[in-house]
Order: structure tokens, then sequence, then C-alpha cells
């Protein structure tokens, strides 16, 4: 089976920091520990055989009620190889943070941004984490769950 | 004379271009930090059109984000529509009929070439090729007729659904998409002599914006713009969806990435496109659009109106919206811009958990800033133009 051979390559890799795999529908998943998030990442990218090349999307889920709450997940596409891969870190309320993946793939750096800015989930190591969506006086990430759809908010004009 | 140099007022000017400005195709600002008419610094202001997408889809059913859908890429529309639809039925793992695979490559393809004859024109138009302009748009006028002969609109089209479509292709439509194409591939031709030989053009668009393909990979590039990187990657050779492994179609790629290929690569994609609608239309099979499996697409007006069953299946889906399986999935299409992605969570209820796109001009626009530093002034605006950012799919 060619799809899942980043699964296999990953979970003899990292056989401690892998929580969980599947395939649904084809989609090959790994739920991963998300201080090892940079180096799974580097390792994706630079691996002979796998080659992740394109940082494709990352966004998060909230699982509100759930725990840890929020999910971040990163999708990964191999132009050598043709394939793709969905890695996910879950991320707790308390301790909301991850390492930025910049570094292995500086296309993460608006992504990062975004989730940050919807979500509330900060990225350590990103060089500019701001709002990028939203403006800076925004009040709360509206992506959550618990964020009332029909909330609003004073519009601040640009303050520059 | 060292001296005089060190002597002379070079003092940075910060400007602002937009949010509202001629040639920012969408609402965006760049702060751009000048040293002369060098760019030494430019930072990318994006979000003015932000709607809040995800959040509205969380919160109808999964078929009420198709009008969302239209309001992303709104020069495309009907690839969104067709992405979306692709998305929620590999959640649920349906097939559609073989006619409605057609008709949608179809009604891709068409978009596609509205797309890019909309950047072309525009790109043109906004370094004073003017005629140009004028053909394009007459050609995606046609364009646009044969849409809202699809759909009964000209914008904010909305075709496609899930398991089916709307409606089936209407009387007449392949001689009118042939009397459209005479006509979309003569003005082509004259746009062709107007831009492709132009001097001014060539000069505004040659070498500006340019970046190895390694590093359009990192950042994240797909589309035209990877394309003219020599990147030959695009989703419909790479994972064929729908039909488009029986379409007998070339991916041309540019070069060095610059503007100018950039252009060259969208006009020849107009060409592939034209030619991919035509197959399809002679190899159009007969046959049903929609699935029939009631829970997930409605029935005919007839039965509902005369059979109970049909009815209380319509009621359920329009009501409480059709119930995907709770789970994931990832579907990638080819956009006009690139890879439009959409990753979907299920709970298993009539409403989307989580209905993320993966906008493709976001890491163009994003790369914005590594293009321009040290070019001119003047270069933002080809270079911004043949980025092609949606506004709508950039901000959603």
């Amino acid at each position: 089976m060619d799809a899942s051979v980043t699964l296999k390559k990953l979970t003899e890799r990292f056989a401690d920091s892998i929580i969980e795999t599947h395939s649904y529908r084809g989609d090959d998943t790994a739920v991963v520990k998300k201080e090892d998030i940079a180096e799974i990442c580097t390792f994706l990218r630079d691996d002979k055989k796998l080659l992740y090349n394109f940082m494709m999307d990352l966004t998060a889920v909230d699982y509100l009620g759930k725990e840890p709450r929020f999910e971040v997940v990163y999708h990964l596409y191999s132009l050598r190889y043709n394939r793709r891969v969905r890695i996910k870190a879950r991320v707790s309320e308390s301790d909301c943070g991850i390492d930025s993946i910049v570094p292995v793939w500086i296309a993460a750096s608006w992504f990062e941004r975004e989730v940050f800015d919807l979500y509330g989930i900060t990225f350590q190591g990103h060089p500019d984490l701001r709002r990028i969506l939203l403006y800076e006086k925004f009040q709360g990430h509206p992506l959550r769950k618990d964020y009332p759809t029909k909330k609003r908010q004073p519009l601040i004009g640009p303050t520059n | 004379m060292p001296d005089i140099e060190k002597d002379l007022h070079t003092e940075y000017m910060v400007i602002n271009m937009g949010p509202s400005h001629p040639v920012t195709h969408g609402t965006v600002k760049f702060l751009v930090t000048l040293d002369g008419e060098t760019i030494e610094d430019l930072q990318v202001d994006i979000g003015y059109l932000h709607r809040g997408f995800e959040k509205m889809c969380e919160s109808g059913t999964w078929q009420q984000v198709f009008p969302y859908t239209d309001r992303l890429n709104y020069v495309s529309p009907l690839i969104n529509n067709v992405g979306y639809a692709l998305a929620v039925e590999k959640l649920i793992g349906i097939d559609v009929p073989e006619r409605c695979k057609y008709i949608r490559v179809i009604a891709s393809e068409l978009s596609r070439i509205a797309d890019h004859m909309t950047n072309v024109a525009a790109g043109g138009l906004e370094l004073g090729a003017f005629t140009a302009f004028l053909y394009f748009v007459e050609a995606r006028e046609l364009i646009w007729d044969l849409i809202e002969m699809l759909c009964g609109a000209r914008v904010t089209a909305n075709y496609v659904r899930i398991g089916g479509l709307k409606n089936d292709l209407p009387d007449g439509f392949k001689e009118k998409t042939g009397e459209a194409f005479k006509r979309c591939r003569t003005l082509w031709k004259d746009v062709n002599k107007l831009l492709t030989k132009n001097r001014i053009f060539i000069d505004r668009v040659r070498d500006v914006g340019n970046m190895p393909a390694d590093e359009a990979i990192a950042y994240g590039f797909t589309g035209p713009c990877l394309r003219a990187c020599g990147v030959p990657y695009d989703v419909r050779k790479a994972n064929p969806y729908l039909v488009y492994d029986r379409m007998d179609f070339e991916v041309p790629i540019g070069e060095t990435g610059d503007n100018f290929d950039k252009y060259l690569v969208r006009m020849e994609e107009i060409n592939q496109s034209m030619h991919i609608v035509e197959q399809a239309l002679n190899e159009l099979p007969a046959g049903p659009i929609n699935v029939d499996m009631p829970y997930y697409r409605w029935q005919s007006k007839d039965d509902i109106y005369t059979r109970i069953d049909s009815l209380i299946f319509h009621f359920k889906t329009v009501i409480e919206g059709i119930k995907p399986p709770a789970g994931e999935v990832y579907l990638a299409v080819e956009g006009a811009n690139g890879e439009l992605g959409f990753y979907l969570v299920s709970d298993g209820t009539g409403k989307p958990y989580k209905c993320r796109v993966r906008p493709p001009c976001f890491p163009l626009t994003a790369a914005m800033p590594r293009l321009m530093k040290g070019r001119l002034i003047a270069d933002i605006v080809p270079t911004f133009d043949m980025i092609n950012m949606i506004g709508g799919e950039c901000d959603r």
C-alpha cells in the first residue's frame, strides 16, 4: 500500500510521539504530540522517501468540551511522490500554544497568524505573530465555539 | 564624493497604498517603506473583506454553505461550488453520475476561462493597455452568457449541489458554446497580438516578480504562479477528480516565474480550458444528473408533490440538513489561482462542525514582501496583478 508509507515511516521513527493514526476516506492522518511538531515536520520535509515539500494548509478546530480542546491541523503534500498527509496536534486551553513551523515552511507564517487571530492559539517562535484578518483591538477569537455568532464589536479605524 | 553621499538627505518615506487603490483588485493595503523609488520594506495588510465565512458555515446546514462559496473567488464561483460539493461527497462517500461529472468539468473550465481572462485583461489595463482589456471583457461576457444559461446568474453563479446539479444543461448549450468560443478565439488572438510582443508591456512585466521554483514551493505557491516557475503541478493531473483523467489537455509551464511567464501560462490555459470544454461537450453521456439517494439529494418536484416518502425526505433534508457521517476529509481541486482545498469536519449533525477553505491566493499574497523588496514602487502593480489576489477568497 503506497498510501500508508508515510504513516508507517512516521510510527517507526517517532513511536513515542504518535498518539493515533487513521486513514478515513483515504486521507492519511497522524495525531502527534505537540512538543514534537517541529521535529516531525522537519523529518517529513527532509526524509528522502517522503519529501513533503508543500505546506498546503494549516488550520485549527475547536472541540469545545473535550480535553485537550483544540486541534491544530496541518495538510502536507509531497510533489515528488504525489502523496498527502494530515498531521494533527492537540493543544489544551490552559497551555494554548504550540511551536511555530515557520522555520520548516515559510508558507506557514500567514496561516499561523490566521489561527492565532481566529482561535487564539499562540505559535512560539513565530517571527511576527499579529492578528491578520481582524483588527488589533478586536476582543476575543471568533472561531472559538463559545464566541456568539451574533456578537457585535465596535469597528475601530486604522491606527497608523 | 563620499562626503556628498553622507550628507545626502535619504530619509525613508512610508506610504500607504490602499486599502482603496485603483490597482489593488481586492481591498488590501500595502504599507511601503521607500528609499527614493526603491522598496525597502513592504507590509501587506489584508482582512478588509473578512466576512467570517467559516463562522457562517458553522451556523447553517451543509447545503446552505453553497451561496457562501460563490463569494470566495467571485470571478470563478463555479469552481468553488464544485470543490465544496466534491468534498462533502467524499465525506459522505458517494459518487455522482457520469453526466454530472462531465457537466461539472464544463462549468469549472468555463469559470477558469473567465477568471484568467479577467486577470489578463485587468493586468493589461493597469499597465495602460486599455484595448486588450476591452477585448477580453467582451470575451468574458460571452462566457458569462453561457454561465447565465446554465444557472441564471452571471456573477455569484450557483449551480452545483451536493450529489448533483441544480439543473441539466439547457437546450442549445453546445451550439451556443461553439459560437461563443469562435468569437473568444478571435479575441484571444487579438489580445495576444496586443500584449505578448508589446514592448511597453514586456518592459513592465519581464524579470519582475520572479522567484526560484524551490522557494515558490516553500512559500506554498500553487496554480499558474507556481507553474510559471517551471513546476508542472496541477491538481487536475496530480490527483484527477471528476473526469479530468479522460480529458486531453496540457499543463503549460514557464521558466523563470516572472510576471511575463505568469501571463503566458494563463493565456495558454485559456486555450486548454476551451479545448477541455469542447471535449466534454462532445463526450457528454446521457443519463441522470443527480444521485438517487433522497437523503442527500432531493428528488424531482413531481415526486415531492405526489409521493409521501419523497416529501418526508425533502422536509428532513431542508429542515435538518443532510447528515454526513462523523469524520473529516480534505479535498483539493484546481482553482483558477491554484489549489483550492476544503477541509471539512462533520460531527454527524446537519451542520458543518468545521468548514475550512484553503484559499490559493492567501500564500501568494503572503509572498508579496519577498517578491517586492529591492524593486521599484511601479513594480508592485504588475506583480500584484499577476498574483491575482481575490479579496473574497483571501479574507473570507
